[in-house]
């Protein structure tokens, strides 16, 4: 091909551009979602690094706890938490879905799409539950 | 590797807007991409618009009319204008899919066609696929056989027959490798859809003797595993088949025979 080229004079004069993709393609759900579940994976990373804190504190001593409970308590740290309980429920649905396919189900055009819708769904519930039942066994908001 | 802007050359700037006919009253907006090997301007984006009371319905109508109706200089593919081809392959209202099966009233006015994504182009809306071509070559798609050749044909059940539904329709029009994010990134190791999806068209041939090697050759982190479930590719094939489906075909494969 390239000797065709050199011979007749086809090749480009200069570099070819190459074709637009993400800039145009339509986003679609699926492939939303499939960011998503690397983000969200990605984003466990840093969850465990808080857990970690956590423990470590634990093992330290009441003054090192207490700060950790300081900033987990805080609106700051109360809103990380909360997008790490997403992030976690998230990556384990979209874990599942993952499992379900690689067993060959949930192919065809409608199950992959509400395969897909539930993940959404059902981790933004199982978080909003969790947090519900976490405030009330805490004894409500203090 | 990901690279999620253009380079330079390829960034799209303003085009031109083609006069609209003047007596017509039905007309349609067509926003078409353009790159000439010839000048040294960008990429840009061009305005037609169609007439449709002289024009058939699908998209494809749409560009034979440009070119004999406006504008001769537009470049693109095209041959069977029934979807068996699939030279017509290219990005309409941000999908993939053929231009001769696509209705034009099946999109959102305007109408926006870029070349098939990612891709190297030759000229406005013809892309360079010899890559494509050659990772298709390189999954070896043709009988492979150690038994003597039979003195008539090598026979198939109606059973093991059935099992290429979904797979011998393919025509490699492209639509879905060059959906594929994971294809945009990594097209120089990763296989993509369509070559993962005629590995799998051999793999599960019941005349075919090489099944062993040819799920050796496909056992790679990029060349198979590069395919992360996305989707886009079922969602873009023009002919209703599966390619994610048969990766997932290969994969589970690869996974039984270990057992």
């Amino acid at each position: 091909m390239a000797e065709l080229e050199a011979r007749t004079g086809m090749g480009a004069k200069r570099a070819r551009p190459i074709s637009p993709h993400l800039q145009i393609y339509r986003p679609m759900l699926t492939m939303m979602m499939s960011i998503v579940h690397r983000i969200t994976g990605a984003a466990l990373y840093f969850g465990m690094l808080l857990i970690a804190w956590w423990l470590i504190a634990a093992a330290t001593g009441p003054n090192a706890y207490a700060t950790v409970e300081w900033f987990m308590g805080s609106i700051v740290g109360q809103l990380i938490l909360f997008g790490y309980t997403w992030a976690l429920l998230h990556h384990m649905l979209g874990g599942i879905r993952h499992l379900v396919w690689d067993t060959l189900h949930g192919f065809d055009p409608a199950d992959r799409e509400w395969m897909t819708v539930a993940t959404l769904v059902g981790s933004i519930a199982l978080t909003l539950a969790l947090w519900v039942v976490g405030y009330l066994a805490m004894g409500g908001p203090r | 590797m990901v690279e999620l802007t253009l380079p330079k050359n390829s960034r799209i700037t303003e085009g031109k807007t083609w006069p609209r006919a003047p007596k017509s009253t039905h007309l349609t907006e067509f926003k078409v991409y353009r790159w000439n090997p010839d000048d040294d301007a960008n990429p840009k984006i061009d305005t037609y618009y169609v007439d449709r009371d002289d024009c058939g319905p699908m998209v494809l109508d749409a560009l034979i009319w440009i070119k004999n109706n406006i504008d001769p200089t537009l470049a693109f593919r095209r041959s069977c204008r029934e979807g068996v081809c699939g030279s017509c392959a290219m990005n309409i209202d941000g999908t993939n899919t053929l231009a001769c099966t696509k209705a034009i009233d099946d999109n959102k006015a305007p109408v926006k066609i870029y070349p098939l994504p990612h891709q190297p182009v030759v000229k406005d809306l013809v892309p360079d696929l010899k890559n494509f071509y050659a990772q298709y070559a390189s999954i070896e798609p043709w009988l492979h056989t150690t038994t003597a050749t039979p003195e008539k044909e090598w026979k198939q059940s109606h059973t093991d027959r059935a099992k290429l539904d979904g797979m011998y329709e393919c025509i490699l029009c492209a639509c879905c490798s060059t959906s594929c994010p994971s294809y945009w990134w990594n097209s120089d190791r990763y296989l993509g859809p369509a070559a993962l999806l005629q590995a799998n068209r051999w793999v599960q041939d019941s005349r075919d003797e090489a099944t062993g090697e040819r799920l050796d050759n496909l056992e790679d982190p990029f060349r198979l595993y590069r395919c992360h479930t996305i989707m886009n590719c079922s969602k873009a094939c023009p002919k209703g088949l599966n390619p994610a489906k048969e990766i997932a075909t290969l994969k589970k494969a690869l996974v039984d025979r270990q057992l």
